[in-house]
């Protein structure tokens, strides 16, 4: 806390100074401080990263520099941007501010465009706002200009089109163009790249270093990812619970983390290579794992969604081969609209194969027979991806964990169910008598465990896990993926692991398989896919993944860089 | 927030009783809300209360045009003796407005309990199963809905009653005209509900183990994709009194020796009002407003009560505008149903 | 359609603000197809939704058709009693009710597709001339309620949303309420005891004056409108005669509807300025004032159009009840009339044809909504 008045970017006056700033909400149970005594500086080209899980405030802290809390919200302190207090500005006032002096990006850019105006008039409305005189044709000028500083081609034609007509990238660059327009010199941005993909991610973060290298405006950063600031940050603010833990320059906080709250932030990030699990494999124990009998077999398995009333057919999966050995975990790893979902679907059922073969348990899945497939079922278990909307609201948690033994073993007494229920959870390490309380009564990483042990009730030889981890905050992302591993060691299922992150990928699976553009582009042992990936798609995809070190990170983003090149060169 | 934090009291199961819905919404409720709801609640009973003690309350019945032997007179202006006057029949207002609180709340029960049932069985059935059944049945539900409703019931009146009939005759064709009116409405509530379900997790995590379609449906679909019911039910209660009226008015109610109906008094009064006479008209029109009324203040205010967007929380909006990522007790708890 | 929306007039399901399709929306192709498939995504919309219109049409046909006839033929209804079987049965033989069911109703889809809907028993008129006789009645009264519906709703509605929670909302609401709880008729029947009986302002009914309806008469070809004609004649005294009948009637209406209007406008701009495109131009230094006017009364409008699309049929259901009520003689009235006298072919043939202008209106209307929303895409 009183460390932020140590560390200074620049020399002179700051471009923003937050004196012991606290934000308390009404609710239902009294008031809850959000944000406690928070100081913080930042220097005009500086790019401050406040980083911390859900509820630790950053967010909070970031909004109060527009002066945008909700009407609940009560603020003590100061938020001083170019020397006037926005705490006590009135609304024409912060008006004036808010575009000019300090600008915001959100986390969802296609919920902060409206989806139907073009994209110049909302890029003209904020103008207007702080000259109403500009006209239409001028408007226009300056909205080609902003879109052709963040790098959307065609700006002249594209400025008349809607939100929806650009991908999740472009739309972000849209907002970054809309946050420079005015000339401001400090931007919040509030978890930039948290719903883009990786590699998107990539080019957003290079895009906001180039604005601060160009424009020298400061930005500050909200991220949960340690990656995104390694990346980006010049400085950074972990937040915990409302306050400020530590506040160094990034190349000091990730080599010598001082408080504990940090180090344990920083342990708890999956890194490629760090705790390999196929790396960890011997010899014989990978030859032994090639030798087992193959669970689900895919051969040009083929996935295609009719399309509506003259759309044309989506296909998601497009014929790929692949095999889960009994006792395996193989890793499917992919973008957004990689097909790889669809795969893990489709092996239980809940997606039709419309092509090639796909064998589970040697039963062919392209003549599915609910009544023929239904015996296997107990043999599969899946961990969907949503802890909140994975269980059904109405029963228990004893309920939701016992409800594939009531269809699968009827006759089983209530007392051996029950019995059953607390093993499980004492396998997932949660307290028995949760088995009584209602799934909205746990947090998102209780109910994932419950979601594992649900899975792992009829002691399944198959488990499809599809991205299990990644709504979690990553403190407990790490405690559920090493739950996973023992769990695989103990029980010694085969599995499907889906994921977008290659970090966690690395963590579990023996062999992995990197989809994109529903082909399967890359399928190989895990250590060797990641340490030498031979596809350009891969190789790009393990480039853009931050890392939590500043130092190495300088290097990876080069190396991204270059491996951009290289396929802009192939196309 | 590094490891799961158990949750405080608060969000623990309260009894039973205090999470029925009108009970929970009253509890939930504040400021404005509250005073609607509570009055809407407030009028609804007193709806109720006369419909069940109208023998006690009404000083004549619905069909007296005399009392021991001396006639009421007709058009007679309010009295001692006839509080709200009497009709160009001769019939007693007060009485036939107390009597007619009694066949609306016969013609509501009716006609949304079977429109509930039917509704939600097809609705549940068709958004589950898909295909051709679905198909046809939300084209003709769908062009049912965009029929004008009064046209409907008007229709099916005289299908039923051929226009006019006795008094459980009458109640049960009008509840039968304005149930065909509303199981579209049902039926399309409950399908894009089950739809939505049916693509929940927690129903694919259902079929994933195996459950049969039976269980997936009636287990857990059914239990979640009625919470919206007591909703619909008190919207179109109030549109149902509605319906009945207009009906009455157009002349396709109940006769009025059957049963007092307060739409058919309008209907007869409209040419007293161009003479002056007010107490025929406004007597009934606002038992009908006041029906109405109570209802839909309660339906509203459940609605707001339930959407999130209109709900006005003693708490804060911290749960939308800060962090998202869902592992937040705090927003968690905002989210129970 | 997941939730209920009270504001759509109660009961009525709101329309789910665009879905996506099966989870295979984030794959952009690149920008020139994409724009391409706009264009026909738009057109191919529009066909679907107009290829529509005609199933809808023909379940109606059908239903009201089989339900009537369910009951037995309209000869039956309109003279059972008045004559002796023998008589009744020649009769039935002659308009051909003796045959086979299916056969009358192919015959009667027939005439349908040929613009026939028959004939009424009372007075002897084919059913389409009572529509091009009395609908321009109701299309008058139906279009100076819409606009008093407009004035109610929108500038209201956009108040209670800005005021939300405040005086100036919890009064409109209490307004809005009270203005769908009070059905036409007895909102019409207080109006008229007011104005008309009591203060003697307007008229008590009809929808002008006997000697306004002979200057009428010299019109040569008459719009369907009388307040057209009467600025035709440039008589003052005769647009009063005509504006002072309008009056009432369309105040009933329009409240009914402005009521609902002001519901709708309201939810949806409140959920509307809660979104983050609404925050994001607020974080651009956008007015609150225009935030509400331009940033959400697009969006906004958008699902309220549609919902008010559906309430099409609500409002000629009032616009039935209204005209019964100011004995305007529209097709409302003429309705009741032939209701009380149980010509149930004509009865049928107005139902018919009303559900027919419905479904087109609805079609209209979506046409409309589709125009403004930029995302339409099928």
């Amino acid at each position: 806390m009183s460390s932020s008045a140590v560390h200074r970017f620049g020399g002179g006056e700051p471009l923003l100074e937050i004196k012991d700033l606290g934000v308390s909400f009404a609710t239902d149970h009294g008031d809850v401080d959000a944000v406690r005594g928070v100081s913080l500086f930042v220097d005009p080209g500086e790019i401050l990263a406040i980083v911390g899980e859900s509820g630790s405030g950053k967010t909070v802290t970031a909004r109060s520099v527009l002066g945008l809390l909700p009407e609940t919200a009560t603020e003590s302190g100061a938020v001083v941007l170019n020397g006037r207090d926005v705490v006590q500005m009135s609304a024409t006032q912060l008006r004036r501010v808010r575009g000019a002096d300090v600008a915001m990006i959100f986390q969802e850019p296609s919920s902060a465009l409206n989806p139907v105006y073009p994209v110049w008039w909302q890029l003209g409305e904020g103008l207007r706002a702080h000259n109403p005189k500009l006209s239409t044709k001028q408007l226009k000028e300056r909205a080609v200009e902003a879109l052709r500083e963040v790098g959307i081609p065609d700006p002249q034609n594209r400025i008349n089109r809607y939100p929806h007509e650009f991908s999740g990238g472009q739309k972000q660059r849209i907002m970054i163009a809309m946050a420079l327009a005015l000339g401001t010199k400090l931007i919040v941005a509030d978890e930039p790249t948290t719903a883009l993909d990786v590699t998107v991610q990539a080019e957003i973060l290079q895009l906001l270093r180039d604005v601060r290298d160009r424009f020298g405006t400061s930005i500050i950063l909200i991220t949960h990812n340690m990656g995104v600031v390694a990346d980006l940050a010049d400085s950074v603010a972990v937040m915990h619970d409302g306050v400020i833990v530590e506040r160094k320059f990034a190349k000091e906080l990730f080599a010598h983390p001082e408080d504990d709250y940090t180090k344990k932030l920083l342990g708890a990030v999956p890194r490629v290579g760090a705790h390999s699990a196929s790396a960890g494999l011997s010899d014989a124990a990978r030859q032994e794992l090639a030798g087992h009998e193959a669970i689900v077999e895919a051969r040009g398995l083929e996935v295609t969604y009719p399309g509506r009333l003259g759309t044309p057919p989506f296909r998601a999966v497009r014929g790929i081969d692949f095999t889960i050995r009994a006792g395996e975990v193989f890793g499917l790893v992919g973008e957004s609209g990689s097909g790889k979902t669809t795969t893990g679907r489709a092996i239980v059922g809940l997606e039709e194969v419309t092509g090639g073969s796909l064998k589970v348990f040697g039963y062919e899945m392209r003549h599915l027979r609910e009544r023929t497939f239904k015996p296997l079922r107990k043999d599969i278990g899946f961990v969907f991806q949503d802890p909140a909307t994975s269980f059904d609201p109405q029963l228990t948690i004893g309920q939701c964990i016992a409800e594939p033994l009531e269809v699968h073993e009827p006759r089983s007494s209530a007392a051996d169910r029950r019995r059953r229920v607390r093993d499980l959870l004492s396998a997932v390490q949660l307290p028995v008598d949760y088995a009584n309380r209602f799934p909205h009564e746990l947090s998102g990483g209780q109910r994932q465990r419950v979601s594992l042990a649900r899975a792992l009730v009829m002691r399944p030889k198959l488990l499809i896990a599809d991205e299990p981890t990644s709504a979690l905050d990553v403190s407990v992302q790490a405690t559920v993926l090493e739950l996973f591993r023992q769990l695989q060691a103990e029980f010694g299922f085969a599995c499907l692991f889906i994921s977008h992150d290659l970090a966690v990928i690395d963590m579990l699976a023996h062999r992995i398989g990197v989809l994109y553009h529903g082909e399967l582009v890359e399928v190989g042992d895990g250590a060797q896919v990641l340490g030498n990936p031979q596809h350009p798609y891969t190789k790009r995809l393990l480039a853009s993944l931050p890392v939590p070190d500043p130092v190495e990170q300088a290097v990876r983003r080069e190396e991204f860089r270059r491996v951009d090149e290289e396929l802009a060169g192939r196309d | 927030m590094s490891q799961p934090v158990p949750l405080g009291v608060e969000s623990r199961r309260e009894p039973w009783y205090l999470r029925l819905p009108v009970i929970a919404d009253v509890r939930r409720s504040v400021g404005l809300q509250r005073g609607m709801l509570v009055t809407g609640l407030v009028l609804t009973s007193i709806l109720v209360l006369v419909a069940i003690f109208a023998p006690l309350l009404a000083p004549y019945t619905w069909a007296q045009t005399s009392a021991d032997g001396v006639s009421f007179g007709t058009q007679q202006p309010p009295s001692a003796k006839h509080p709200f006057g009497t009709t160009v029949s001769g019939f007693d207002v007060a009485s036939r407005v107390i009597w007619g609180a009694r066949t609306a709340v016969l013609v509501i029960l009716a006609a949304v309990v079977m429109s509930i049932v039917l509704g939600v069985l097809l609705g549940l059935v068709s958004g589950y199963l898909g295909g051709w059944l679905d198909r046809i049945l939300t084209m003709i539900t769908d062009a049912i809905y965009a029929f004008p409703s009064l046209l409907l019931a008007i229709v099916m009146s005289i299908v039923i009653s051929g226009g006019q009939s006795s008094a459980f005759g009458g109640i049960m064709s009008a509840a039968i005209s304005i149930t065909v009116v509303y199981v579209p409405q049902y039926f399309r509530v409950i399908r894009a509900e089950t739809i939505r379900l049916k693509a929940e997790p927690f129903v694919e995590a259902a079929k994933v183990t195996g459950a049969p379609v039976r269980r997936i449906l009636f287990g857990h679909i059914f239990r979640n994709s009625t919470r919206t019911l007591p909703l619909i039910f008190t919207l179109n209660a109030s549109d149902a009194v509605l319906t009945l009226a207009g009906l009455g008015f157009m002349g396709f109610g109940i006769e009025p020796t059957s049963a007092s109906e307060w739409g058919y008094d309008l209907n007869r009064a409209m040419a007293d009002v161009s003479s002056g006479l007010w107490w025929t008209s406004i007597f009934p029109g606002v038992a009908i407003v006041l029906s109405v009324l109570g209802i839909t203040l309660v339906g509203e205010s459940m609605n707001d009560l339930n959407d999130p967007r209109l709900r006005r929380r003693r708490a804060s909006k911290k749960a939308t505008s800060a962090d998202t990522r869902g592992d937040e007790p705090t927003a968690d708890a905002q989210e129970v149903r | 359609m997941s939730e209920i929306n009270s504001a759509g007039g109660p009961g009525s399901p709101q329309n789910g603000v665009l879905t996506t399709g099966p989870g295979v929306g984030q794959l952009v192709p690149p920008p020139s197809t994409r724009s391409r498939r706009r264009g026909n995504g738009l057109y191919r919309y529009l066909l679907v939704r107009f290829l529509l219109i005609f199933p809808t049409i023909f379940i109606l046909v059908t239903t009201v058709f089989f339900l009537m006839r369910i009951t037995g033929d309209p000869i039956t209804a309109a003279l059972g009693g008045r004559l002796t079987p023998d008589q009744l049965a020649e009769r039935r033989h002659a308009a051909g009710y003796d045959r086979p069911i299916i056969v009358q109703y192919l015959n009667y889809l027939g005439n349908i597709a040929r613009g026939d809907f028959g004939t009424t028993y009372s007075d002897n008129q084919a059913v389409t001339k009572i529509l091009t006789s009395y609908g321009s009645a109701t299309l008058e009264l139906v279009l100076y309620s819409l606009v008093i519906t407009f004035l109610i709703g929108i500038p209201l509605g956009r108040l209670a949303a800005r005021n939300r929670d405040r005086w100036p909302d919890a009064v409109l609401r209490v307004f809005a309420i009270l203005a769908y709880a009070t059905p036409v008729f007895f909102l019409g029947l207080l109006l008229k005891l007011v104005f008309s009986v009591k203060l003697g302002w307007l008229p008590v009914s009809g929808r002008i004056s006997a000697s306004g309806e002979v200057q009428m008469q010299q019109i040569l070809n008459p719009t369907p409108f009388y307040l057209l004609d009467a600025i035709r004649l440039g008589s003052p005294a005769l647009i009063g005669d005509v504006l002072s009948h309008a009056i009432l009637p369309a105040l009933a209406l329009g409240m009914l509807n402005g009521g609902v209007f002001l519901r709708l406008m309201r939810t949806n701009l409140i959920g509307t300025l809660d979104r983050q495109y609404i925050e994001s131009a607020r974080s651009r230094g956008v007015s609150e004032s225009r935030l509400v006017t331009k940033h959400a009364t697009k969006p906004a409008l958008i699902p309220v159009i549609t919902v008010m699309g559906m309430q099409i049929a609500l409002m000629l259901g009032g616009a039935v009840l209204t005209e019964t009520t100011f004995e305007w003689k529209g097709l409302g009235f003429m309705l009741a009339q032939y209701m009380t006298s149980r010509d149930y072919v004509a009865v049928q043939g107005i139902v018919m044809m009303l559900a027919v202008i419905v479904a087109l209106a609805n079609f209209v209307v979506d046409v409309i909504a589709a125009l403004i929303d930029p995302r339409v895409r099928y």
